[in-house]
């Protein structure tokens, strides 16, 4: 293949990955409720009706809580993992290092059901606490692969030097190995939440009557009247998904983490 | 946290060969292989892992060859610039939330949607006529949600090979093709089959994507709809080893090919 030959396979992919996104952009201008192509009339009507919708807020919020506990579990569980994996040598580590694996290599399915026969078996209510739990064991897996990696790539013998000059373990970890493994917190973190607030298969079988924006989405997109509703919301996912992709860019010009790179 | 997760695999694992019992429909707890005696003696379901794994091979492959020459041009080809631009533009799609995507797909799919009135537009008939095999839409808009995941690995592995490699083989007389055959596709093998593993499992697991592109049902669908609908979570334990066992032996073949190394 030629350059030419290169360039024009590369935007015909390009193509291929945008021109479905821009379509349901333009879908949330339609003035018609109807979903025909070509688009003859275009509004901004929807964008208040969206605004306006009890529904969507609700779910919004919902989601937004559980994104931010799932990181928060997962950011203290899946550094205290990766710093006793990396640092200590003891019985049963290989086996937690393959165990924190599983939940990313299994079909979400299987966690989904796995989970909601548990919830049943041990008589608890489903709802916010257990769609926590249920993302938290993929959130988990995420910071631990990006705080375990930065560990791996940083020489023990800092730590020893530190202790050396007689810092205690928790000024070693204070001002030696929290720093090392700031960003790399940040970037799982930030994977951590936008996984937990796209996630939609475990969400189904932990959720009960509940709804996050996900569960919302796919509850409404088969009701005529509710589609122009889902195409905004649909468009407002989309716009937010560019701020991680910046901020880890930013992360990773700013600090040459690699952050970007191992998501 | 990984109490609660193995907790609810291994009971799911132990629940497997429990069974339903028709009559008073509750579930037996007693051994038994009812469940996996159903499974391979019910033609239908020999159907659905059949179909599951034929779209989740030609996902996989489609994904591989369109791929290759984003990924080259990315890494041998494009200047700083331009490979940080490409990158991103990638990158971008993967945090665009998963249902969005399908979605968007399921308007565009749609009669008298945007394909529709675009095949028309060339003349080449109706949707329907095109692309009335309900596998075949699957199988694209699987190709869509995970090409990224195929892009960056191997644009990683592609970047890797040193330029004097390419240097020696045309030196050695190679034209583009015996190097390409001969020099790149060797060494970028174990990330081909690092995205793989994307690609085939995630393919494998799902089943909100064919439940809203096409009228077939994969794997993953028996499985929910055992849950959700039947209340049989025996069954659904069962046929959720099928597709557990076929990733397991695909990721122990990938990592005999060095897949790992390449992640």
């Amino acid at each position: 293949m030629g350059r030419g030959a290169l360039r024009l396979a590369t935007i015909a992919v390009l193509v291929f990955l945008y021109v479905p996104i821009g379509i349901i952009a333009l879908y949330a201008f339609n003035a018609n409720r109807a979903q025909t192509w070509p688009i003859t009339k275009y509004t901004t009507d929807w964008f208040a009706a969206a605004l306006d919708n009890e529904g969507v807020r609700a779910a919004f919020g919902l989601s937004l809580t559980v994104a931010f506990w799932a990181m928060a579990t997962a950011l203290v569980l899946g550094s205290l993992a990766a710093l006793a994996v990396h640092r200590y040598r003891f019985f049963g580590r290989d086996a937690l290092s393959f165990a924190l694996i599983l939940p990313i290599a299994l079909p979400g399915i299987v966690t989904a059901i796995a989970l909601n026969s548990s919830v049943h078996a041990l008589d608890v209510q489903f709802g916010t606490l257990t769609i926590v739990v249920g993302h938290a064991t993929f959130c988990v897996v995420v910071v631990y692969n990006n705080v375990v990696a930065r560990l791996r790539r940083t020489s023990a013998s800092i730590e020893e030097a530190s202790m050396d000059l007689g810092a205690d373990t928790w000024q070693t970890f204070r001002y030696v190995t929290f720093p090392v493994i700031r960003t790399a917190l940040l970037a799982g973190g930030m994977l951590a939440f936008a996984l937990s607030f796209d996630e939609i298969i475990v969400t189904q079988f932990t959720a009960g009557t509940q709804e996050t924006i996900p569960i919302w989405i796919l509850n409404h997109l088969h009701q005529p009247n509710q589609r122009s509703i889902v195409n905004v919301v649909a468009l407002f996912l989309i716009l937010l998904s560019t701020l991680p992709v910046y901020l880890a860019n930013r992360l990773t010009t700013d600090t040459s983490s690699g952050a970007a790179g191992r998501l | 946290m990984a109490v609660v997760y193995f907790g609810a695999l291994a009971l799911l694992l132990v629940s497997a060969f429990w069974y339903l019992d028709p009559a008073t429909n509750t579930i037996v707890r007693s051994l038994s292989f009812k469940n996996f005696a159903d499974l391979i003696g019910q033609p239908v379901f020999r159907t659905i892992v059949l179909r599951t794994l034929v779209v989740a091979v030609a996902v996989t492959i489609v994904d591989g060859i369109i791929a290759f020459p984003i990924a080259y041009y990315m890494a041998r080809v494009a200047g700083p610039r331009v490979r940080a631009a490409l990158f991103m533009a990638v990158l971008l799609p993967l945090w665009a939330s998963y249902l969005v995507r399908v979605y968007a797909w399921s308007v565009i799919l749609s009669e008298n949607g945007f394909l529709s009135s675009v095949l028309n537009l060339i003349g080449l008939g109706s949707l329907s006529s095109v692309f009335g095999v309900s596998d075949v839409s699957m199988t694209v808009v699987f190709c869509y949600l995970w090409l990224p995941y195929m892009i960056l690995p191997l644009y990683a592995g592609l970047e890797r090979i040193p330029q004097s490699f390419f240097d020696a083989s045309a030196d050695l007389g190679a034209g583009a093709a015996t190097t390409f055959r001969r020099v790149v596709l060797p060494l970028a093998l174990p990330a081909l089959v690092a995205g793989s593993i994307f690609t085939f499992s995630l393919t494998l697991g799902d089943y909100i994507t064919p439940q809203l592109t096409s009228n077939s049902r994969f794997i993953g669908t028996s499985i929910a709809e055992s849950v959700g609908v039947a209340g049989n979570v025996p069954f659904a334990a069962a046929l959720s080893l099928v597709p557990i066992a076929i990733i397991a032996v695909y990721v122990l073949v990938a990592r005999r090919l060095g897949a790992f190394e390449a992640l």
